[in-house]
């Protein structure tokens, strides 16, 4: 308890900055479910690959630390544009591959879910058998630094080195907690406006509602779920950004915990509310640093799990209440 | 894909045959099955035999496989629930018996055993109570959530071990009662070598055959209770609360009762497969309780056809056995894991060998399409 | 047809002078957040008697049977059954005090055989455990030979005899209903709710319909049925209570009713024979 009130501050802080990863990783769940009832259980892999491609995209670069302003500018930019191409490619082929098949069939649901944990599975395996592949066309020592270490964690050189820029009471905010903030933040609002505001999300909205309508209505409901999956793979590659810049460190696992942790948040939000999904990963970071400071830190994973179940018991349709059908345009 | 259905229709018209035999026939057949079964191990079969493992630890693993599969089948394919944190019973049942076969007592293994499935039933009710009321994806993310909870649980105490785990777990009691030489093939032909033997039933360290004979004969007992129970109003019970749930109710069927029903019997099998492995490994730690075993446990039912007990059988050999047989290519396992159930899912949702009730309607279906397409000779 | 086993009925004299009310709705409100299904909803059933439930679309009749039935809780006012009011009780608890009904849009175990459906239904008042079916004690023979029985005579009744191992889903749309109905009877019901039975049923078939209610009745059930076929209703029901939006607007003898100028309102635009 003590360690609570001690550090408080520098916890909710980091809290928020955690919790702004999931709240962007939960938007991808979110809205998958929204619109099609499906728990995408492969998109911690969308993640995943995001984290990868932008740290790979660095290394190509040469990024480090210490350097002059407009090269990290540069680097970062570089970053979100590769990480949101890649997770964005993976969530469409994803979409495509694992889940239109069986939506055609009809497919119940335990069956999406098998195809789900399937290609979740696959992708994980094929990002910590890199080098192994890579070794097929004789390429693992040429591309040694980045698939070597595959079932390791791999660091991301560091091209921001978190500064402080004020202070609130006893913790130091820096510039790398800001930017994961507001960023987060912004990419929310866009995606509000997105959703609210242009034809396309209009159209996610219809078909999160009433499939049938929808379509009656000239909605072309395998486009309008391609584009669910491809802006919460957009999502996701943004958010994978932050993950590397936050903490420095990926592997071809870390998409499994974060992923739980990130649908948690949006279930905690209600699920199909992309506000909630917001709130549910502010409240998830928060809960999780909070909790790990009473109970210890050994336990931090069990918070995330632990609060999934009480939702889902006493308030199953979230704190904002599940509809991403009812979002008021 | 026509290879395995055209073996697949040659085995069914077999098994038709087989059906249609007088009685005392069919009970000769079946003893000569589970003789067979029996000998397996020392039979020594060369292409089955794996090259790289004891085979008999093979059968072994397979044979809790099978075990855990037809508890999950009560839980998946009889009552309709989604559960990926099966293996959270597993562990349950495993630890009660290191717990108080060594840990923090030393009971003999078998009265462990007891001891073991009850705290796993209890396990299911307290998991099944709160969470049984909710939808189907979410009840499966749920339970997966109680796995992990179980399995970090387990790492973070110490009084059970912490992530070293407990090692000096009792073994089941030992009787001698006779031994069976093994047949070695290496010279090509088989030869009966009486300096391999297997001694029914001692449980000792190196051989592992005791261990897979008990395990099915627990098998045995289980599918006799199991089918007793499916053509009985539980079974009934099951089936149409899965068709309809609410329909169920209406016509008078505690529909929540049952549901948590099925979840205990899960448990209570899934904890006895636990507390056999205790017994074989003689040590256990949390690495013997990944997620991945409760979604290779779940993939064994709706690979084999989740609802159909031979099926699932079928299904957890098949999960069990080739990574097993081919463990040459470990590395891969996971991946070629994820891509088999990405196109079962695609291919053959239904599973190897689907419950009657699919099978009738698929042929319901093909009856109806002769009808309507006035190919059928009579209606 | 053959009849029902005499003792499988309930124990009721349909000969009695001295009607008992099997059912009453009293005074029964259901509001769905801002809208309002049922308003002050109050009648009465008669034992032995068939009522008759009708109403132009969305009156409230189906809404009215979940009530009854526990599928909903009303909003106030209370439904008693034999006296006493359902409470809060569990819909399996509802159909266990003798209370069965069957849906409009049919709603059969559709995988399951003609025979297995049936046996559900009778199921609804074994005691019989998982244990005992586990070892094959005698209560769990007793009851599942039993409830075999019962199953086979109640499809005789309603002329599925011969289907009794066709699954629910095969069988044409007129026996589907009819195993409805066998389903229904099967839990042992003391009222038994048939929500729109003749649905795309013809004349013929409409009309056997009707010896097969008043057949039901003549057993000991008391039926309470919903219909939109006017010439079903005034051939077969006793009683009929109209609603309209959710409230009550007339209730009486179906000669009376269809006299009534607020019903003929009610179902102005709608053909009286409307099938």
């Amino acid at each position: 308890m003590q360690y609570l009130i001690d550090n408080f501050f520098s916890l909710t802080v980091t809290g928020i900055t955690l919790g702004a990863v999931y709240a962007l990783v939960a938007l991808g769940y979110t809205l998958v479910y929204g619109v099609l009832r499906l728990i995408n259980f492969a998109h911690s892999e969308v993640f995943m690959y995001g984290t990868f491609t932008a740290m790979w995209s660095v290394m190509l670069l040469g990024g480090h630390s210490g350097a002059s302003i407009p090269a990290v500018i540069g680097w970062i930019v570089v970053m979100f544009l590769v990480a949101m191409v890649t997770s964005g490619l993976v969530a469409v082929g994803l979409e495509r591959i694992a889940y239109r098949p069986l939506r055609k069939r009809n497919a119940p649901p335990l069956i999406s879910l098998i195809s789900a944990i399937g290609a979740s599975f696959a992708l994980s395996e094929l990002m910590g058998l890199r080098d192994k592949l890579a070794g097929f066309f004789g390429l693992d020592r040429k591309l040694g630094a980045y698939v070597g270490q595959a079932r390791n964690n791999v660091a991301v050189p560091e091209i921001l080195t978190p500064q402080p820029v004020f202070t609130i009471v006893d913790y130091q905010v820096t510039n790398v907690d800001i930017l994961v903030v507001v960023g987060a933040i912004l990419m929310m609002i866009v995606l509000d406006q997105f959703v609210r505001r242009s034809r396309l999300g209009r159209g996610i909205r219809a078909v999160a509602q009433d499939p049938e309508a929808a379509a009656l209505m000239g909605v072309n409901r395998d486009r309008v779920i391609q584009v669910t999956f491809l802006v919460g793979g957009i999502m996701a590659g943004a958010a994978a950004v932050f993950y590397l810049l936050r903490i420095g460190i990926t592997r071809y696992d870390a998409g499994f915990l974060l992923g739980v942790k990130a649908f948690t948040a949006a279930v905690l939000g209600g699920i199909g509310n992309l506000r909630g999904a917001l709130i549910g990963g502010f409240v998830l970071g928060l809960a999780e640093n909070y909790g790990s400071a009473l109970i210890g830190t050994q336990w931090k994973d069990v918070v995330a799990f632990l609060l999934l179940i009480v939702i889902l018991l006493f308030r199953p349709t979230g704190l904002l209440g599940e509809s991403l059908g009812r979002t008021r345009a | 894909m026509n290879v395995f259905s055209t073996t697949l229709e040659r085995t069914k018209a077999l098994l038709e045959r087989a059906k249609g035999m007088p009685k005392p026939a069919k009970i000769a057949i079946w003893a000569l099955f589970v003789v067979f079964l029996f000998a397996l191990p020392v039979l020594n079969i060369p292409v089955i035999t794996t090259p790289d493992s004891d085979f008999g630890g093979v059968l072994f693993t397979v044979t809790t496989y099978v075990l855990v599969a037809l508890g999950l089948n009560i839980v998946v394919g009889y009552a309709g629930l989604l559960d990926l944190g099966y293996v959270a019973f597993y562990a349950v049942g495993a630890y009660t018996v290191g717990v108080l076969g060594s840990a923090h007592a030393h009971l003999p293994w078998l009265m462990t055993v007891p001891i073991a499935v009850v705290a796993a039933l209890v396990a299911g009710v307290i998991i099944g109570a709160p969470t049984l009321r909710l939808r189907g994806d979410y009840l499966a993310i749920v339970t997966l959530g109680f796995g992990e909870i179980v399995r970090i649980t387990l790492i973070n105490s110490s009084w059970l071990g912490g992530a070293s785990g407990i090692t000096e777990v009792p073994r089941p009691p030992s009787l001698t009662v006779f031994s069976v030489p093994h047949l070695d093939w290496s010279s090509g032909s088989p030869i009966v070598d009486l300096g391999n033997t297997t001694t029914f039933l001692k449980f000792g360290i190196t051989d592992q055959i005791p261990y897979y004979w008990l395990a099915l004969m627990v098998i045995f007992v289980v599918i006799f209770f199991d089918k007793r129970i499916k053509d009985s109003r539980v079974g009934r019970a099951w089936e149409a609360t899965r068709e309809d749930e609410d329909a169920a109710e209406l016509m008078g069927v505690p529909t929540f009762r049952f549901k948590l029903l099925a979840f205990a019997m899960g448990a209570f099998i899934g904890g006895l497969s636990g507390a056999l492995f205790a017994g074989k490994q003689g040590f256990i730690s949390p690495d013997s309780f990944p997620l991945l075993l409760s979604i290779l446990f779940v993939a064994a039912v709706v690979v084999g056809g989740a609802g159909n007990r031979k099926g699932i059988i079928l299904g957890a050999i098949v999960v069990a056995y080739f990574p097993e047989r081919f463990r040459e290519f470990q590395e891969w396992r996971v991946l070629v894991f994820g891509l088999a159930l990405m196109m079962l899912a695609i291919f053959r949702p239904q599973g190897l060998i689907p419950p009657r009730r699919t099978v009738r309607a698929k042929q319901a279906d093909q009856k109806l399409e002769a009808l309507e397409e006035g190919t059928a000779s009579d209606a | 047809m053959p009849d029902i086993t005499d003792s499988r009925t309930p124990e009721v004299d349909p000969t009695q002078s001295v009607r008992t009310r099997i059912l009453e709705v009293d005074n029964v409100t259901l509001r769905f957040g801002g809208v309002v299904a049922l308003d002050q909803v109050s009648f009465h059933i008669n034992e032995g008697e068939i009522l008759g439930l009708i109403g132009p679309n969305g009156a409230g009749k189906t809404t009215c049977f979940n009530v009854m039935t526990g599928v909903y809780q009303a909003t106030s006012g209370v439904v008693r059954f034999q006296g006493s009011p359902l409470g809060k009780r569990k819909r399996f608890k509802i159909t266990q005090l003798g209370i069965a009904r069957t849906f409009q849009n049919i709603r059969l175990f559709a995988n399951m055989t003609a025979l297995e459906n049936v046996m559900v239904g009778s199921d609804a008042h074994h005691s019989a455990g998982v244990l005992s079916a586990m070892f094959g004690l005698p209560r769990h023979r007793e009851e599942e030979s039993d409830g075999r029985d019962r199953a086979h005579e109640l499809l005789d009744f309603m002329g599925l005899g011969k289907k009794a191992n066709e699954l629910a889903r095969n069988l044409p749309y007129g026996d589907q209903r009819r195993l409805e109905i066998a389903r229904a009877l099967a839990t042992g019901p003391k009222l038994l709710c048939l929500d729109e039975p003749a649905a795309g049923f013809n004349p013929a078939e409409k009309a056997k319909l009707m010896e097969l209610i008043r057949k039901i009745r003549d057993q000991g059930y008391t039926v309470l049925l919903i219909e939109h076929d006017m010439k079903l209703v005034m051939g077969v029901t006793d009683r009929v209570v109209v609603l309209e939006f959710g409230r009550k607007i007339a209730e009486g003898l179906p000669a009376e009713v269809r006299e009534n100028p607020a019903v003929i309102a009610a179902y102005l635009g709608v053909d009286e024979d409307a099938s």
